[in-house]
């Protein structure tokens, strides 16, 4: 019959040699193996104390960003739910107030800004969606919890530290990454 | 007079007392320390750190190990038989801790002027009390799967008992050739013999590692686990235990080891000897030199319980029938000509090396 790779291979049927038969030859053999592993460097990374680097393109949880005033980017035009494949995203729009200027960029903002993370694929549409800049994924990832409520990301879990306010947190938050 | 005798006995049953609360003490805490060494000697083998979240290096995790056991639920089965089912761990246990009984554990003590050996019982038939008391071992096993009303379990059991059986034989017969070297069944005598002359290791080779191959078996470790072969009997014949019943099995392995350890060091690589060392020139060291003793046996079983893990995370098991055929066809026959021929080199040396 014609082999269908040209990898297969006929099982090796033949009796056991003498030496294959006392077995010991081939156990010490085996046993030389596992002790130069014994010694060899271990693979583990000992997670809470030392963490992979993530690659720079890594996609985690969403941040939504703002300028260099402190003020929020996001405008609620709705191009990042729309162009969610999970539709994990939802938000409701506001219009600033007067004496406002300080917290929104510009006149309409999101009052309400929802990202399930349950629902989220983490595959970066919203990201390249936005016109604003204002949502981008960070190199974390969403940490567990007890309760499916728990992982509907709101505003105040989303929204960056201002650069104002809180400028160490922020640079931690905006990473390698080039700010604005 | 009466009274005299009286208080004598006193003393001796307190010696004896504490030397049994000790050494079941010790072969307890390293039957104990056998598990974190036997997780950490596989994680290293396969490139991996082991447990060392409890306590410095994870040396806690045995005690968490057995608290968890405690806490689990206790599950008796309805159709099994209650009796038995309780025996089954006990006989595992008991056994495994009585083999201890006759092992010299070193020289001497000089306790307040009062010699003390580290031996609970030198029995002059040591090695036939030893042999006895492990083939019992087995019968934790067949009770165990017996009373759980379990077909893998009953299947197990009588996998075990056939391979245990199979292997004392080999075992008891590479025994025979160095018993015929030795004269002696005294387990005392035989560490003496090996303190003065060489190691009988040198004269048996063949000897001890069938004796080794035997262990294995006897204790039921890789490569001759079937009686607990996961992937075909879903766990063997302690199936249907759970908590501390299942620990108990668990730890009588452990403890089994540890003897069988303590035993192949006693009968071939000189006991409590210290190698290239003259113990008898240096008897002004007192106590010092029974602990030192103790320390090099202890590092001689050490060895040894490591080959064990070594040996385990190395080899699958055998199928059962290359398992009996190894017992029957390969080792049986084996020790039969290591005996015949020790036996003749016993008569040639009686005769002044003459034929």
């Amino acid at each position: 019959m014609q082999a269908l790779t040209n990898r297969a291979k006929a099982v090796d049927r033949k009796p056991l040699s003498l030496v294959e038969k006392l077995y010991v030859v081939n156990i010490a053999k085996g046993m030389m193996i596992t002790l130069g592993h014994f010694f060899k460097k271990k693979a583990t990374i000992s997670y809470p104390e030392e963490k992979r680097p993530f690659s720079p393109v890594f996609r985690g949880l969403h941040i939504l960003n703002r300028d260099e005033e402190g003020r929020e980017r996001c405008t609620a035009c709705g191009l990042c739910a729309l162009a969610c494949p999970a539709e994990a995203i939802t938000m409701e729009a506001a219009e600033r107030l007067p004496g406002e200027e300080n917290l929104y960029r510009e006149e309409k903002y999101a009052a309400k800004y929802e990202i399930n993370m349950l629902r989220c694929i983490f595959c970066g549409l919203c990201e390249e969606a936005c016109p604003k800049d204002a949502v981008y994924l960070s190199e974390t990832f969403a940490p567990s919890n007890y309760q499916r409520k728990g992982f509907i990301y709101g505003k105040q879990d989303l929204l960056i530290p201002s650069p104002k306010e809180n400028p160490g947190e922020y640079q931690k938050a905006i990473g390698n990454r080039k700010a604005n | 007079m009466h009274s005299a005798l009286l208080a004598i006995d006193l003393f001796l049953v307190i010696e004896k007392l504490v030397l049994i609360i000790a050494i079941v003490s010790i072969s307890l805490v390293i039957a104990m320390y056998e598990t974190y060494a036997e997780r950490k000697v596989a994680a290293f083998i396969q490139d991996r750190k082991g447990p060392n979240r409890a306590g410095p290096f994870g040396i806690l995790q045995p005690l968490a190990d057995g608290l968890k056991l405690f806490m689990k639920e206790e599950i008796i089965p309805n159709t099994s038989n209650r009796l038995l089912f309780i025996l089954g761990p006990c006989l595992a246990m008991m056994a495994a801790m009585m083999t201890s009984a006759v092992i010299p554990w070193g020289g001497t003590l000089n306790v307040f002027g009062r010699p003390v050996t580290l031996q609970i019982a030198d029995i002059n038939i040591g090695i036939l009390y030893v042999f006895g008391v492990v083939s019992m071992g087995v019968y934790g096993i067949m009770i165990g799967g017996w009373a759980s009303n379990n077909k893998f379990s009953l299947m197990a059991a009588l996998r075990g008992a056939s391979q245990v059986i199979s292997y004392e034989l080999p075992m008891g017969l590479s025994l025979i050739a160095l018993l015929m070297l030795t004269g002696s069944l005294k387990m005392s005598e035989i560490v003496a013999q090996q303190m003065d002359g060489w190691w009988n290791i040198i004269y048996q080779p063949l000897g001890f590692f069938i004796f080794l191959v035997c262990a294995f078996a006897e204790c039921n470790r890789t490569p001759f686990d079937l009686p607990e072969a996961e992937n075909e009997l879903n766990f063997g014949y302690h199936q249907e235990y759970s908590s501390m019943k299942l620990g108990f099995y668990l730890f009588a392995e452990y403890i089994n080891m540890f003897i069988s350890s303590v035993v192949m060091a006693t009968l071939f690589f000189g006991g409590y000897d210290v190698p290239f060392f003259n113990d008898a020139a240096h008897a002004d060291w007192g106590n010092w030199l029974v602990a030192l003793q103790g320390a090099v046996l202890l590092i001689k079983v050490c060895f040894f319980i490591f080959l064990f893990m070594w040996v385990r995370w190395t080899i699958p098991r055998f199928r059962y029938d290359q398992l009996m055929n190894l017992g029957w066809k390969g080792l049986i026959p084996l020790s039969l000509f290591n005996m015949v021929v020790t036996a003749a080199f016993v008569l040639w040396k009686s005769n002044g090396y003459k034929f």
